[in-house]
């Protein structure tokens, strides 16, 4: 080792720079970093949830299995739950969302970077607390573990006659805070989209996405607040003598589902309404048109999100509501689905008459119009009240939210990684792998959800940990779990692409799609003031103007 | 069509009763409704993937800039409502008819009470209480006599599902649910707890036993009838009521009256023990007063830890109530 003393000071330097690194992360104020952090914690929370789905499928293979606990099983599907919906999918989006709209309006960071700070940790802090569950959950009485509530924590279940120990406190709080996190990054979004874009972009000229951004932000403050309060509420009943919930005192189980649902249905278009934004910049691009109908796209979406405020008890169609509630709860749910349609109907627009780049981006972006329109028919027949009372709480209603979260949402985001990931790499996604990630994952979504619908239509309730032989479902839960297994390999597949793309994948230069928004004028991996000089813009695509001089999109806008 | 395709006892598409019935027919329209949307819209998206996929004689030249068509978007937000308005009239319909129907003179009361995890039925009228196993009698279309019943709960949210015969309630503590059912055939019509209550809520099974009328006449005066004191189960009577046995559970006609365990004044007349979760067999009443975790992990009964004198005992009595 003393021969080699004179090497020293190297890897001293090196050790510094490690920890200096690490360092510039954790106390960035950068949008694009933060993106990528958001990005990166919601990966890591996806591997969790999916192998806790994986568990669940193990023991649902077949009647009677005995792989876990039912204790053991009602923590997974709440976790599963509840860390798919709060810390995958929210922070995925909020993170492309992050990364994207400061560089897609032409403005240098959004317009609180240190709250943007401040949001993510809290997120991130609001993930680490539930997980830390396992751990504290037992409290003094040596009760429980994780949370076994399921992700809605309907009252009285909550009580802490039903649920002693710490558990659902620790969900109650990672609900909370991760939800202060949430709204004060909607309240930057909605402050960034409103006040820092560059000169020439109107909010008529804005990308769809920062325009769809801006509505999901909005939905934010309105849909989480509820949640939030509910949240408080629920602490006041277990540590402070309230009686909100405790239907033992007067207090009323049907208030908890009414303030939950009046968060957990928006949530569903908080969740999809970015997804839809993915596919407004990723459809027109390669179908080498621009999107069809720019105005109604933008009705549809605040229409959706005016009317998916007024939907949410129709997860409720079982709960003992009268025939008016029912009644008017159907209707508005069935009408949400015309500014959906609308939507579809202007993707197909725009790829008609297109040259379509059958690219990975765009598979998954194929995937995802297929995938939802099945979605939304089968929510069509959910929003039928009578047909809910059969069909609510069954596995039909699972395959029906996987399908929109996973066929819909999951997909869409999918396409958002494969094609903005040379912009924060400068390196592309192998297509090679991504070809493979894409028909794995579409086959093991199919045979999983598909089949999972008919379970519920031959009268298999959701959240059983096992099930009595002999009613129809062991060979149709055996094939669900082979395609869950399918859906795991390609995930596996995906993250192999991630890295091994990042390391050795191919230079992907400015614009490798040659697309038109000002994400793609600057360079891969953007500077960290992102723009030079400010950029001014003439129309929705800048950079079709500068490709096209002889015929510039202003002149028909 | 599906009922063929797969066989179960819980089928929504085999329905046995008139709430299960309207659905079913309601189901049907809107399955063609949207199948008819999903086969024209995914026809359009295959098309249009086939018919302007990128082909590699394609040269570099941009397809013609379309920024969109009024005439095309109205239509496609026309047509979608008209058919809001179709699918809301057929379905408001049949809310009204299945949540409004008047009750008739003659129908059967019934009060179901959730518990964790199992079902109490009480026939307020008849003076009948019993457990998990649910009798009513059969409605003849030309003699209808419907069963109502009310929905409590006596701790978390339960939900009432025999998807032949009904769609489900929910059983809300503190908020009374009803629902309504006139199955037209006899026989043992399968379900369970349909809305997650804990622990063991997949253990939360229903049997809705459909009896003609006389058999069900029959039953009704079974289950009035006091239960016979047999002398051979003197030594298990004594130690079910020194136990903490009639804390939970309640014997007609004796000391024990306990109200959070399910009512074992006619247990023999059950085919199932602990909620439809084990066959009423000695062996397994057995099994399931010595350790009802073996069968049902979580159940709320404790582990009586009698000796095997005292077990022994307390099944022969348990036998004798008939």
């Amino acid at each position: 080792m003393t021969s080699h003393a004179i090497q020293m000071p190297d890897a001293k330097i090196e050790t510094h720079i490690w920890v200096d690194t690490l360092h510039e992360w954790l106390t960035t104020i950068d949008h694009k970093r933060l993106g990528l952090l958001y990005i990166a914690y919601s990966l890591l929370f996806l591997l969790i949830a999916g192998v806790e789905a994986v568990v669940i499928r193990i023991q649902l293979m077949h009647s009677h299995n005995n792989f876990v606990s039912p204790q053991v099983f009602n923590r997974m599907f709440t976790m599963h739950g509840t860390t798919m919906i709060f810390f995958v999918v929210m922070p995925v989006l909020f993170g492309f969302g992050n990364y994207l709209i400061p560089l897609m309006i032409g403005a240098r960071d959004m317009a609180f970077p240190r709250l943007n700070a401040f949001s993510f940790w809290l997120t991130a802090l609001g993930g680490f607390l539930l997980y830390f569950s396992f751990l504290g959950g037992s409290g003094l009485y040596g009760a429980g573990n994780a949370p076994d509530i399921g992700w809605w924590a309907y009252a009285p279940l909550t009580a802490r006659a039903f649920s002693p120990g710490h558990s659902s406190d620790y969900w109650t709080l990672a609900l909370l805070v991760s939800g202060f996190g949430s709204i004060a990054t909607a309240i930057n979004i909605i402050a960034t989209v409103l006040c820092t874009r560059c000169p020439g972009m109107e909010l008529s000229r804005m990308p769809l996405l920062a325009r769809l951004y801006l509505v999901m932000s909005g939905m934010v403050l309105i849909a989480l607040t509820p949640l939030s309060a509910a949240q408080i509420m629920l602490l006041v009943d277990r540590y402070l003598g309230g009686h909100f919930f405790d239907a033992q005192a007067g207090g009323s189980a049907v208030l908890w589902m009414h303030f939950f649902w009046i968060f957990g249905h928006p949530e569903v278009y908080i969740l999809i309404i970015p997804a839809f934004a993915f596919m407004s910049e990723i459809i027109p691009v390669f179908s080498r048109k621009p999107i069809f109908g720019y105005p109604i796209m933008v009705a549809a979406t605040v229409a959706i999100a005016f009317v998916s405020m007024s939907v949410w008890a129709h997860h409720m169609f079982t709960v003992g509501m009268n025939s008016m509630a029912n009644s008017f709860f159907t209707i508005t749910s069935m009408v949400v689905g015309v500014p959906t349609g609308i939507k579809i109907f202007n993707w197909l627009g725009t790829m008609w008459g297109g040259r379509l780049q059958l690219k990975v981006p765009m598979l998954f972006a194929i995937g995802f119009l297929f995938q939802f329109l099945i979605a939304g028919l089968t929510g069509i027949m959910q929003a039928t009240a009578p047909l809910d009372w059969q069909l609510s709480l069954s596995y039909f209603v699972v395959a029906h939210f996987h399908y929109v979260i996973v066929g819909g949402i999951l997909f869409a985001i999918f396409a958002a990684f494969y094609y903005w990931f040379p912009k924060m790499t400068g390196r592309m996604l192998s297509e090679r792998l991504g070809k493979w990630h894409f028909w794995l994952f579409v086959i093991g979504f199919h045979l999983t959800f598909d089949l999972m619908h008919i379970p519920g239509l031959l009268g298999m309730p959701r959240r059983i940990y096992t099930y009595e032989p002999g009613r129809g479902w062991d060979t149709l839960n055996l094939i669900i779990t082979i395609g869950a297994f399918l859906q795991g390999i390609a995930i596996l597949v995906f993250v192999a692409n991630l890295f091994i793309s990042y390391f050795k994948g191919e230079k992907s230069g400015n614009d490798p799609w040659d697309a038109w928004t000002l994400e793609w004028v600057v360079s891969s991996p953007p500077p960290v003031y992102n723009f030079a000089s400010i950029p001014v813009v003439a129309s929705r695509r800048p950079l079709w103007d500068e490709k096209h001089p002889e015929d510039p999109d202003s002149r028909y806008e | 069509m599906v009922g063929q395709a797969f066989s179960s006892p819980t089928n929504i598409f085999t329905p046995m009763s008139t709430p299960a019935h309207s659905i079913f027919g309601l189901s049907l329209f809107v399955l063609a409704i949207t199948a008819t949307i999903f086969i024209v819209v995914s026809a359009l998206l295959l098309y249009a993937v086939f018919k302007f996929r990128n082909r590699a004689d394609d040269d570099d030249r941009e397809p013609p800039q379309v920024y969109g068509s009024t005439q095309i978007e109205m239509a496609w937000t026309i047509i979608p409502i008209l058919i809001v308005v179709v699918l809301y009239l057929a379905t408001a319909r049949v809310i009204h008819a299945l949540q409004d129907a008047p009750e008739p003179l003659n129908a059967l009361n019934v009060i179901a009470i959730g518990h964790q995890y199992w079902w109490e039925f009480r026939y307020p009228k008849l003076g009948i209480i019993t457990a998990n196993e649910l009798h009513i009698p059969v409605s003849d279309p030309a003699r209808p006599r419907p069963t109502f019943m009310q929905l409590l709960s006596a701790d978390t949210d339960h939900s009432f599902w025999v998807p032949e015969l009904a769609g489900k309630t929910d059983l809300v503590p503190n908020h009374p649910n009803r629902m309504w059912m006139d199955p037209q055939h006899t026989g043992v019509f399968l379900g369970q707890c349909a809305q997650y209550c804990g622990v063991q809520h997949a253990k939360m099974l229903l049997r809705v036993s459909v009896d003609g009328s006389e058999e069900f006449a029959a039953w009704v005066r079974d289950q009035q009838r006091p239960t016979f004191p047999y002398a051979k189960s003197a030594a298990g009577r004594r130690v079910f009521e020194q136990a903490a046995c009639i804390n939970c559970h309640t014997v007609a006609g004796t000391p024990a009256n306990g109200r959070f365990g399910p009512d074992l004044t006619h247990l023999m007349s059950r085919a199932t023990i602990a909620s439809g979760a084990a066959q009423n067999t000695p062996e397994n009443l057995r099994l399931w007063i010595q350790n009802p975790d073996s069968i049902k992990p979580g159940a709320l009964m404790p582990a009586m830890k009698l000796s095997d004198t005292d077990l022994n005992a307390v099944v022969s009595y348990m036998e004798t109530l008939r």
